[in-house]
């Protein structure tokens, strides 16, 4: 951990990571109750990557997203109850029901939508840096995948593209270690961060269970993007701690209940946060738990309003095929 | 207005020159644009006037320049992006099926992708399989995207301005084996709406729909008729998605015959739609079930004496007009 960061930022990755927790166990007795259509993929365990990422970013710089996107559009500032609502389907929703858990998009947020191809946002990413460079308006794009992107090839041939063209893009590589099912050690050879280095990118790797230290990395990376010194690839480590899917209940075949206990016992990134802040005397439990309750109450709020929303018009079923 | 003729290919040029000057949002992408100006020299000059910012050559990465357009597009660029030989859609289907063709839709109406993938179509050019092929109807399958496939110079500019300036995903099929046709353009400034089919010729015992390269071969076709007094009209549709309809089955009702002409494979072609839609909308009018010649479904050969015979010709056409016409 790092000692630099002031206690209100601490306080505020805090209460992001606690809203998107909290967001997603609601998600998941949502899907459970059958009361959510479609699939979610939950991001739980890994909400220090998207804190520490985003609050290095402003609010009109982009974003592209993934299928287990909920944790990225939360902390570039999207609402929990329109969240919710596009989940549910509704016409409150961020697209009016028509995107769904794997494509919520928010273009005031700088969210420029999350992605059901693996990988297929990082063209867009990538695109959008280069529109940006070209306006010469200052943004950077951010574009987040998981490892099994690494394995995509579009992810090469934009990353080429952008180290020679020095795009304000970062590569944020969200290491969860499986690919749906299948632990990267068996489909993903050499190391991940090697391949952006073979570009000549700058390339780091972060304990991605701790959003300080991802936080203070992508805050580095963002500045030299804004100076022209050209794009990056972040690898973080983290986990996921449910399956896949809601539905992928029976996990023993590829992964240990030992590995997930251990990963959410020692390596939560609330706890490590909440113990830093707590032992280092900045702050107290009962603050902790404050912001807690607060996110909760919001995530409640927020779901009985989607549940209350109504459903979109049926009329509305071929409106916005084009623009 | 001044007219003056113009080469396909100086055509297209003139088109993407002016919305340049017009709109510095526009940009093209793709491999050997700038100096080299396309291996066709369609994009020649372009380079010289606009520069290295605006006419940008990129690696042979097809999905990832396609995609980087798709981006720019979403955040207030206008790109026209290169796709060589139209055979590389098949890399780059993603980007223009899945991503380009549904961020309107999926964002509920917020985001919008106004970009072009101009790209090549046409058999008969010796380029076998991976480079003949012309597959508008992959594209005209998904919605979301619009998708224009010119016939002469006039069209090609007019359409292309229109493509540019559209909101949406645009695909632009350009025919190899038409870059050197000429034909009139006016010096003044025009464009071309989408959806909108053009009577290429008037004519009342036949209708013949017939698109890109298939519409010099159709008008062929009709001169050759009018030597045994059959009065072909020639309908261009100039869009296959969006697709005017109302044009295809009004010529129809008026001749109560029709054979529909494309270049892209006959099977699940752009040939099947509109004739499903000339029996649906003309049905009580017809005198015969509507006709349809596309490409051989097999993959363009290579030699000669076999690729020819992948693609309608107007003595083919003139043959199913006869037939159809019973003469």
């Amino acid at each position: 951990m790092t000692d630099h960061i002031d206690l209100e930022q601490s306080l505020h990755m805090y209460q992001q990571m606690a809203k998107i927790r909290a967001f997603e166990e609601q998600v998941n007795e949502l899907y459970k109750g059958a009361k959510m259509p479609g699939l979610a993929h939950l991001y739980t365990g890994e909400e220090a990557v998207a804190v520490g990422v985003c609050e290095a970013l402003q609010r009109d710089d982009y974003i592209t997203s993934t299928h287990r996107g909920h944790g990225h559009c939360l902390a570039k500032g999207a609402r929990v109850d329109r969240m919710f609502a596009e989940l549910l389907g509704k016409e409150a929703g961020y697209c009016r029901g028509k995107g769904g858990s794997m494509h919520i998009a928010d273009p005031d947020s700088g969210n420029l939508g999350a992605n059901a191809i693996v990988g297929g946002s990082a063209g867009i990413a990538t695109g959008a840096a280069m529109s940006a460079k070209m306006r010469g308006s200052g943004q950077v794009a951010v574009c987040f995948f998981g490892d099994g992107a690494m394995n995509q090839g579009l992810l090469y041939e934009v990353m080429n593209m952008a180290q020679l063209w020095k795009l304000p893009v970062i590569y944020v590589c969200e290491n969860n270690l499986y690919n749906e099912y299948t632990h990267n050690n068996e489909t993903t050879a050499g190391e991940l961060s090697a391949r952006a280095r073979a570009f000549g990118m700058c390339a780091e790797i972060v304990d991605g269970q701790d959003v300080h230290a991802v936080y203070v990395a992508m805050q580095r990376l963002v500045e030299r993007a804004r100076r022209g010194q050209g794009p990056a690839f972040l690898q973080c480590d983290t986990y996921r701690y449910y399956g896949h899917h809601v539905g992928d209940i029976n996990r023993a075949y590829y992964r240990s209940k030992e590995e997930e206990l251990e990963w959410r016992t020692n390596r939560d990134p609330l706890k490590i946060l909440g113990n830093w802040l707590i032992g280092n005397s900045l702050t107290d439990q009962s603050v902790l738990e404050r912001i807690e309750a607060d996110v909760n109450a919001e995530v409640e709020s927020g779901v009985a309003f989607a549940l209350d929303a109504p459903y979109p018009d049926v009329s509305e079923v071929d409106e916005d095929v084009y623009a | 207005m001044p007219d003056r003729e113009l080469t396909f290919a100086e055509a297209i040029r003139e088109a993407l020159a002016e919305e340049m000057r017009r709109d510095p949002r526009v940009f093209i992408l793709g491999e050997d644009v700038a100096e080299a100006g396309t291996p066709f020299k369609v994009l020649s000059g372009l380079f010289e006037e606009f520069g290295k910012d605006r006419v940008i050559d990129t690696p042979i990465s097809e999905p990832g320049f396609s995609g980087i357009g798709v981006g720019a597009a979403m955040t207030g660029m206008r790109p026209v992006v290169d796709i060589m030989f139209g055979d590389f859609l098949g890399l780059v289907m993603d980007q223009v099926a899945n991503q380009a063709a549904k961020v309107h839709y999926m964002s509920g109406g917020k985001l919008r992708v106004p970009m072009v993938f101009r790209t090549t179509m046409g058999a008969t050019r010796r380029s076998a399989a991976q480079h003949s092929q012309s597959l508008h109807a992959w594209v005209s399958h998904i919605p979301g995207l619009k998708v224009a496939i010119p016939s002469t110079p006039y069209d090609a500019k007019g359409l292309m301005k229109t493509a540019i300036r559209d909101e949406n995903p645009v695909v632009f099929f350009e025919d190899k084996m038409m870059y050197k046709l000429k034909g009139i353009v006016p010096t003044d400034e025009y464009t071309i709406p989408f959806g909108v089919a053009d009577i290429k010729r008037a004519g009342d015992d036949i209708t013949l729909v017939a698109t890109s390269s298939m519409v010099q071969v159709a008008l062929g076709a009709a001169e050759m008729l009018k030597e045994i007094g059959i009065r072909a009209e020639v309908i261009d549709p100039r869009t296959t998605l969006p697709l005017d309809k109302h044009t295809l089955v009004e010529s129809a009702k008026k001749t109560s015959r029709a054979i529909v002409i494309d270049e892209g494979y006959e099977q699940y072609g752009v040939t099947a739609e509109i004739a499903s839609v000339i029996a649906d909308g003309a049905f009580y009018y017809l005198d015969a079930p509507v006709k349809r010649m596309g490409a051989l479904d097999v993959p363009v050969p290579f030699s000669p004496v076999l690729e020819d015979l992948t693609v309608p010709t107007e003595q083919s056409v003139f043959e199913m007009a006869k037939m159809l016409c019973g003469k």
